[in-house]
């Protein structure tokens, strides 16, 4: 059973941006401007996002189905914000730190994740969170338990820039991190690597009569994303200067699938599009009451996966595959 | 000694109800390779539909069960024609995003309805305390839950074995496609057993208010000892399942009771170990 519908390489191949594209990196610029009281919004736009794209590499496009990234996520968190109260506190280096941890941590649980079909790699994923959220919370000498981690201070940025109370200097930190990443992943995608990982995802058992390894790509793609999302749990826990169990928890995770799955599974833009969509929402209905909001985030999903395959931005391009040629006069 | 053996029948009580529960998982997931994570929101439905009775109407527990049972399955029943249906033919992860966010929702819903708090039922007296069997205290509820476990599984075991309707099941999980082929109207075993599967989950749900508790994040806290017991045993099996939910329950028991400082990280451990060495289950017939 495939677990996605088959992509037009065109679309896919060119790392290049375009136009349209210059434009959408550059909304959330005017969006600081405009909305100067929204920044912390903004900020944990960017930094969720990171774990999403994160999660899209390993789901949408080397097809793992996770319920274990926020594991990586908050091994991650932990590792930024231990580092700051033990005396690292130069935030770049510490990130870096944060994502080379989770990306040891990605590489152990990938040798156990990859052997499996669908259902064995979801149990053993969900095992995997499972396990680091127990671990977490045993530990509380090390992680603060429930209490969390707090008093982590960040050194500023390039020793000028000080994260200020409003997040100015965390909106830009992460605005670049969130691009960082975003380039990196297009790069990788857009290289034999990454065609070689579309091409398990469509046809697993035909990868290897090119000479692919199937195990040891997928193995790749399950620790970069690992890392990749432990460079995000970093990101949080500098900018909130927080972290606390629930950055390790199962639901974390779930709500990591839901933005994604929003936004559209194997798109790099669906994946910042669910994050910011989804926080929005959240933002806007959770005020109202928190239980509300996960009654309509179920629903939302269940929508999602009956009506809107491809999520919302696979619809928008379905829309704009439709319209195109109406508009150049009836071609068909 | 006397710790082990009652930490031992405590664990065969706890697994026994864990089988009830997922035994209709199992068949359901062997039927038609539907990943339910949702499975567990049925077992939360026959909890609450029985607690709900008792102290609306004063019925007596024993006599809220049948309920439980009836109205877990037709909730299952509703389910699996509006929407579960829908999904049989799509991929892995339409299947778990769907199931997950039912979940979500039923979570939200039972908040909404009965609260946030744990819910209690009264025992009737006969089941209160224990029975001292050669020297050791069972307690009475737990030896009524493995006898009914029992019972319901020689029953499932006679029906799958014995009934005309139990062949066509056999036949549906061996091959869908012939069994089609021969008249057997797969659509309509699938969702009879989706029903049944969904009364034992809430009748589950309902005995075990006493021994897994009962709240809105029920589904949820289940999920993986449902989806495990499914997972090891194999799905679309009655024994696979069995032996797995004893081995869980008892190793959960166990671990809770002598290592209670690593809480639930044997089971987590435990069941990661034996996915990876039994990919395929302990005894399914199809993973």
């Amino acid at each position: 059973m495939t677990l996605h519908e088959p992509i037009a390489i065109g679309r896919l191949a060119s790392p290049r941006p375009r136009l349209a594209e210059i434009l959408l990196w550059l909304t959330p610029a005017v969006a600081y401007f405009l909305f100067p009281d929204n920044l912390a919004l903004g900020v944990s736009i960017m930094t969720y996002a990171v774990a999403v794209l994160a999660l899209d590499l390993a789901l949408g496009y080397a097809g793992i189905v996770s319920l274990g990234h926020a594991a990586f996520f908050g091994i991650g968190a932990y590792t930024a914000g231990l580092l700051t109260i033990h005396g690292w506190r130069e935030p770049l280096t510490g990130l870096l730190i944060a994502g080379a941890v989770s990306l040891c941590a990605g590489f152990l649980g990938s040798l156990l994740v990859v052997r499996g079909k669908d259902l064995t790699r979801l149990m053993v994923t969900l095992g995997l969170g499972l396990v680091v959220f127990e671990l977490a919370n045993r530990m509380s000498g090390i992680t603060g338990g429930v209490d969390g981690l707090s008093g982590i201070d960040v050194a500023p940025l390039f020793g000028v820039f000080e994260f200020d109370l409003y997040g100015r200097t965390a909106w830009w930190y992460s605005y670049a991190v969130l691009f960082g990443v975003f380039v990196f992943l297009r790069v990788v995608l857009a290289s034999p690597f990454g065609l070689s990982l579309r091409g398990i995802r469509e046809g697993g058992k035909r990868m290897p009569a090119l000479g692919a390894s199937v195990e040891s790509r997928l193995r790749v793609a399950f620790t970069l994303s690992a890392g990749l999302a432990g460079i995000s749990g970093g990101l949080l826990a500098q900018t909130t200067q927080f972290v606390g169990v629930d950055s390790l928890s199962v639901p974390l995770a779930a709500e990591f699938l839901v933005m994604l799955v929003l936004g559209g599974t194997g798109r790099l833009y669906g994946a910042l599009a669910g994050t910011a969509l989804f926080l929005i929402a959240r933002e806007r209905l959770a005020d109202l009451n928190p239980v509300y909001w996960e009654f309509w985030m179920g629903v939302l999903l269940m929508a999602v996966v009956l009506f809107l395959r491809g999520g919302l931005v696979g619809a928008l391009a379905r829309l704009w595959a439709r319209l195109r040629p109406a508009s150049e006069g009836g071609a068909r | 000694m006397t710790s082990v053996i009652g930490v031992l029948f405590d664990g065969l009580a706890y697994g026994s109800l864990l089988f009830l529960v997922a035994v209709g998982l199992s068949i359901t997931m062997g039927l038609m390779n539907f990943i339910n994570l949702a499975h567990g929101a049925f077992a939360m439905i026959g909890g609450y539909f029985s607690v709900w009775l008792t102290q609306k109407t004063g019925l007596p527990f024993l006599a809220t069960l049948p309920f439980a049972f009836f109205g877990a399955g037709l909730a299952g029943l509703a389910a699996e024609r509006l929407l579960f249906q829908r999904l049989y033919k799509a991929s892995h992860l339409d299947q778990v995003l769907f199931t997950v966010g039912f979940v979500f929702s039923s979570i939200a819903a039972a908040h909404y309805f009965f609260g946030a708090g744990q819910q209690f039922v009264s025992t009737p007296g006969f089941l209160q305390g224990q029975l001292r069997v050669a020297g050791v205290d069972l307690g009475k509820y737990r030896l009524f839950l493995i006898a009914v476990v029992i019972l319901l599984t020689i029953a499932l075991h006679l029906m799958f074995a014995k009934t005309r309707f139990g062949a066509q099941v056999r036949a549906s999980v061996d091959n869908q496609d012939a069994a089609a082929g021969l008249g057997v109207n797969v659509g309509l075993v699938f969702s009879l057993c989706f029903a049944l599967g969904s009364g034992l989950a809430g009748l589950g749900g309902a005995l075990g208010v006493e021994v897994l508790g009962l709240d809105p994040t029920f589904p949820l806290k289940y999920m993986v000892y449902f989806l495990l017991v499914v997972v090891v045993g194999g799905a679309g099996s009655l024994r696979g399942p069995l032996i797995a939910a004893l081995i869980l329950g008892v190793f959960d028991v166990a671990g809770k009771y002598f290592i209670p400082q690593a809480g639930a990280f044997i089971i987590y451990v435990l069941m990661i170990a034996l996915l990876l060495a039994f990919p395929s289950g302990l005894g399914g017939r199809r993973a």
